[in-house]
């Protein structure tokens, strides 16, 4: 199958190298992976913080740069839940009718990654390996707006070497909500500060999720605090193999950018 | 000489929202800033993490083991969608059902109005004393302070109302006000408050719950009118219901000769059988029972049996401009359970205080900001990581975080309108949708990012002192340096475009 990845604003600028891991992993799987180079952002940010008439045209871009691609792979569960529930109706609220329908269409054939592995292209057992104590965290829009349930785990418990250990308290939010987290500072540090605990409770090596924005609060949290825990997309973990695993514990993926 | 000002072009400001300097919407600070204090309460935290965990725990067990939970919600959700549709048919069914019973209805516009009939209600009987059942209502006008202005004495008679009375405190959850007092602390306000109290009282719950049973129960036996809100009223029998745990609502209920009820007026039902859906709703969501202690119901007056004076009070206080939001609107069918506080990770921390408002939590960030106007309460809205938790437990389906969102937009689009000079955020929000909506701006934008570099020195990430707004990032977690390249350049650069 030909896959556009939509590699999201975030990823592309600040941690190119969990895009970089879903390519590699599709590409194993044997599909084609096409990168549209128009694309920036699915308008999210915009819409979360009150911008919502200024989001249509971010979303118009979106629709242009991912014209005609047959399905579209974004490495966060919140980005495809934007595009699922955000883009048609912030397009149909402005008046731009054929947009809406346009963003409709398009959010038809736009999968989460681990949605896409599981259900579109059927597979469990993608032929990773890695050897580390994991904790998977269930990002909110993963969670609740995609609902992607038990896939992810189903992913996880398939990679050889992988110890996959139970997270405490798993679904409550770890406090990022986008610009909630700058906006609403102490609250969004509180749920961290918890989040943190149960994740080093675990002691796993790595905390995992579907979300590098999610994990991007974590990490920086963990990161700040010196922790040995470190973060890691599930595409990074899913990409990793044998032959291409870090040999220590350094703060990187298996997959180098 | 002096330039004249052209008058500005009257605008139509809408429906009429709750007024100003009365009653419990709006809080003195921002929610970021009351949050801030609140965050650092060791004892408020544990209280509230302790008694939300409880109860999140009893709601999932009691509606887990319902296989058609997913139906009686849905059921709920359409009742209500198809109740205010029709709101003001409804309305004047219940008030000339009532009318029927020997009751009589009052309308009130607002808190003012509505303040000023209870009080002259009440003046009318010749007492001094009012009791009190639970009610959000009556909270949201502020009516214990209307009536001690008029110098009557009011006895709240929930057990959680009376511990947040007693300590001259401020409710902070909708079902349970005191929920951010533990055991100790209750002993110490009895201890404190109640005339003639044991000097032994421990915190022992049952030797709490006896002294105030001991307080209440002399003022419920000598209360002349009794003032309670409604959960339901049903239009086609002019039937209120009020639903509790421990009886002291009922006892208000039927000992005095005057009962007064203030109900929102989107408390109405249609029909007697719609409460079969709520009543299985509302107790398994708000106290994780199956069904609650006491459920009552009156209509009218019946001779010889209860009050003989019975007045309804139909409140809209900001109620109508709710529903003339066709996004907001829903919000207008919570039943009050508090389901979503109990699973919202902000309330947890924040706690109730934190918003304001007697509405907390999710349901009150929504609630709050229409009932009064989102300007006044504008921080609410932003209060809330869109987790989505609330939407999951509400029993009647109330799209929480999509409202919120919404809101957001009114107040940024409100802002906008009266702000002759945009705020620097909406110049930054509205230049980087020009960048993100070109590729060519975004790369170059990117390509700018990368300044970051520069600051980080070499290091994996930048420094922790950063101007605003970033700092509100970066005071509590790293941001990464940004890379030499994003994904984007670095597969054209390999693969060509």
């Amino acid at each position: 199958m030909k896959v556009a990845l939509f590699a999201t604003c975030l990823v592309d600028t600040l941690t190119p190298s969990v895009a970089r891991a879903t390519a590699t992993l599709l590409q194993r799987l044997g599909h084609e992976v096409v990168v549209p180079p128009g694309q920036s952002c699915c308008g999210q940010m915009h819409v979360n913080t009150g911008y919502r008439r200024e989001a249509v045209p971010i979303v118009a871009n979106h629709v242009r740069a991912f014209a005609g691609a047959e399905a579209i792979v974004a490495p966060s569960g919140s980005c495809v839940a934007s595009i699922h529930h955000q883009q048609a109706a912030v397009a149909r609220r402005a008046g731009e009718h054929r947009l809406a329908d346009e963003a409709e269409e398009l959010a038809g054939r736009t999968y989460e990654l681990s949605q896409f592995l599981v259900d579109v292209l059927g597979v469990t057992d993608v032929g990773a390996y890695y050897p580390h104590r994991v904790t998977y965290h269930p990002t909110c829009h993963s969670l609740r707006l995609l609902k992607v349930g038990d896939r992810p785990y189903q992913l996880l418990r398939a990679v050889r070497g992988l110890e996959l250990v139970e997270l405490p308290g798993a679904e409550q939010c770890c406090g990022f909500g986008g610009t909630f987290a700058v906006k609403n500072a102490d609250t969004s540090t509180a749920m961290l500060t918890d989040k943190m605990a149960n994740v080093l409770g675990t002691h796993a090596e790595v905390c995992t999720a579907g979300d590098a924005s999610c994990l991007m609060h974590i990490g920086g949290g963990l990161s700040r605090l010196r922790a040995g825990t470190r973060t890691v997309h599930l595409a990074e973990i899913l990409a990793s193999t044998e032959e291409a695993v870090t040999p220590d514990q350094q703060t990187r993926p298996a997959v180098s950018a | 000489m002096t330039a004249t000002v052209p008058p500005k072009a009257p605008t139509f400001l809408g429906l009429p929202t709750a007024p100003r300097g009365v009653g419990h919407l709006r809080g003195d600070q921002s929610f970021p800033d009351a949050a801030r204090g609140a965050l650092r309460d060791g004892q408020l935290r544990a209280n509230l993490g302790h008694a939300t965990s409880t109860i999140r725990g009893k709601r999932a067990k009691v509606v887990d083991e319902l296989p058609d939970w997913a139906q009686l919600r849905e059921a709920g959700r359409a009742l209500k969608a198809a109740t205010m549709a029709r709101l003001d048919d409804h309305l004047e069914e219940l008030e000339r059902q009532v009318t029927a019973r020997g009751g009589v209805v009052h309308w009130a516009r607002d808190a003012n109005e509505a303040n000023e009939i209870v009080t002259r209600l009440v003046q009318a009987t010749g007492t001094s004393e009012v009791v009190k059942v639970k009610s959000m209502a009556t909270q949201e006008i502020g009516l214990n302070e209307a009536l001690e202005a008029a110098g009557l004495d009011v006895f709240e008679t929930d057990l959680a109302e009376l511990i947040v009375q007693l300590g001259e405190d401020k409710p902070s959850h909708i079902l349970v006000p005191a929920i951010h007092k533990n055991r100790a602390e209750i002993r110490e306000i009895f201890a404190r408050t109640i005339p003639g109290v044991d000097p032994d009282l421990t915190d022992d719950p049952r030797q709490l719950a006896m002294a105030a049973r001991t307080h209440l129960r002399e003022r419920f036996l000598r209360a002349r009118v009794a003032v309670s809100g409604a959960n339901f009223a049903v239009a086609e029998t002019g039937t209120l219901t009020v639903v509790e745990s421990e009886g002291n609502g009922r006892m208000c209920l039927t000992l005095p000769e005057t009962l007064i009820t203030v109900m929102g007026i989107e408390k109405v039902v249609p029909t007697w059988r719609d409460l079969e859906v709520f009543l299985q709703l509302l107790p398994r969501s708000s106290t994780g029972e199956r069904m609650n202690p006491y459920t009552s119901t009156w209509a009218g007056v019946t001779p010889g049996d209860g009050p003989q004076e019975f007045h309804l009070v139909l409140l809209d206080n900001g109620r109508t401009a709710v529903l003339a939001d066709e996004v907001g609107r829903e919000a207008l069918h919570c039943i009050r359970c508090s389901a979503c506080l109990n699973v919202c990770p902000v309330y947890e921390r924040a706690g109730g205080h934190s918003y304001g408002s007697v509405y907390p939590g999710p349901i009150g960030a929504v609630l709050s900001p229409m009932l009064t106007g989102v300007e006044d309460n504008a921080s609410l809205p932003f209060a809330s990581s869109l987790c989505g938790a609330c939407y999951d437990v509400c029993p009647v389906a109330i799209d929480i975080p999509s409202i919120l969102v919404h809101l957001r937009a009114e107040h940024v689009e409100a802002v906008a309108r009266d702000r002759e000079r945009p705020t620097a955020e909406a110049v930054a929000f509205r230049g980087l949708a020009k960048v993100m909506s070109h590729p060519r701006l975004w790369h170059l934008a990117q390509r700018a990012s990368r300044l970051g570099r520069l600051i980080a020195r070499g290091k994996p990430t930048l420094p922790n002192a950063l101007p605003p707004p970033v700092s509100g990032w970066t005071r509590s977690r790293d941001l990464p340096t940004p890379p030499r390249e994003t994904f984007v350049e670095s597969w054209v650069r390999e693969h060509g475009s």
